[in-house]
């Protein structure tokens, strides 16, 4: 966390936090979505890259808190808390959830996009955490970086070009 | 239990075999259509973490050309074909004799977008029905699609099923590559398959190697 790079990137199933000026990162979001919950005045911002909904899905083996909603939100709570933020200040951003592929046969894993944004939407609900932005949905991936110190998330797409919310 | 602790090297040297054969015929597919010599690189097996995955043929950022299509039937997974823009450009400009066609130019719905889907098509086909042939299961393929986007946002959706058991893939990559008449070896495109964890032994036992849960 208290490390000494600029932009701060967090993986596919992964989640950190960081403090002005320090930026946070995550690329190429298809299905997953990319959770960016803040302190505006103590400037941290923590961001996660949830894969799927919910941790019932996993099947075995330990589970990576950070890969599914109905963990992973609370868990990036837990940490922004931690690292000082107050959390009746918190407040959300959040960006993915597309819908890449029709694939007509296929689970219903293929069609997980929704799915992620209504459980990530659930999550910040049930923790009082208001979105003041989104960009979810779609057909495209995303890239987002948010920088802590204006809220401000910046959103890169490859048919949309940038855009900041 | 992870399904990645059972993997053993004999596993790894027969998920070789598969992409081997698989996109040795794609390679021939390929090379009728171009009328072109096409080769391929001796396949890449390996346990990789998802973040890993995301970061390969140029990032998780990078635009690409995929045609991809998902397996269903005695073996289940995804595979993908996926090239640079810069790769796709070439290819359907040679099959298309068309020197100005770009995948840059989204706009105008070129008939080398549905070549690009057909050749996918024809690609993935051969490499499927080499496996099926040389492990003897029924494998079902859906239509391929094709996406112009963010490496990353692609592949994750190769990720979900395997995400469901474990932070880490096992990735079969098969580069082919063209000589061209410089003698310089340029990269032509990418094969993963990403297989489902349910698959592993199946296909194992398939080819007479042993595999306990």
């Amino acid at each position: 966390m208290n490390n000494v790079r600029d932009v701060v990137k967090v993986g596919i199933a992964d989640m950190n936090v960081v403090q002005a000026p320090e930026t946070i990162r995550t690329s190429g979001l298809g299905s997953c979505v990319g959770v960016v919950i803040y302190d505006e005045i103590a400037r941290i911002a923590g961001m996660v890259h949830v894969m799927l909904p919910d941790s019932s899905l996993a099947k075995s083996g330990a589970k990576n808190e950070a890969k599914f909603a109905d963990t992973g939100v609370p868990a990036i709570i837990k940490e922004l808390t931690q690292s000082g933020a107050r959390s009746f200040r918190l407040k959300a951003k959040i960006a993915g959830g597309a819908q890449m592929f029709q694939y007509k046969s296929g689970s219903d894993l293929m069609k997980i996009g929704p799915r992620n944004v209504e459980a990530v939407k659930q999550q910040l609900k049930i923790a009082r955490i208001p979105i003041l932005a989104e960009d979810v949905g779609g057909n495209s991936g995303r890239t987002i970086e948010f920088d802590p110190l204006t809220s401000i998330l910046h959103i890169r797409s490859v048919n949309k070009g940038e855009q900041q919310l | 239990m992870n399904y990645i602790d059972n993997i053993q090297p004999i596993h790894l040297d027969i998920l070789k075999e598969v992409g081997n054969i698989g996109a040795g015929h794609a390679a021939t597919s390929l090379s009728i259509l171009l009328n072109r010599r096409i080769d391929m690189k001796v396949p890449s097996v390996r346990i990789m973490p998802f973040s890993e995955m995301m970061e390969l043929t140029g990032g998780s950022e990078k635009e690409v050309v995929s045609v991809s299509l998902r397996i269903e039937g005695e073996a289940g997974g995804n595979m993908f074909f996926i090239l640079t823009v810069a790769e796709a450009d070439r290819f359907i400009r040679k099959l298309m004799s068309d020197h100005l066609f770009t995948f840059q130019n989204r706009e105008a719905q070129h008939i080398g977008f549905s070549a690009m889907q057909e050749m996918g098509n024809i690609l993935s086909g051969s490499y499927l029905s080499a496996l099926s042939d040389f492990t003897h299961l029924k494998l079902q393929p859906s239509v391929p699609e094709l996406a112009i986007d963010m490496f990353g946002a692609i592949i994750s959706y190769g990720l979900l099923e395997i995400s469901q058991y474990s932070d880490y893939a096992i990735v079969i990559d098969t580069v082919l590559t063209e000589l061209e008449d410089d003698n310089v070896e340029t990269v032509k495109g990418h094969f993963f398959l990403l297989l489902s964890p349910e698959s592993f032994p199946t296909i194992f036992e398939a080819l007479g190697a042993g595999y306990s849960e």
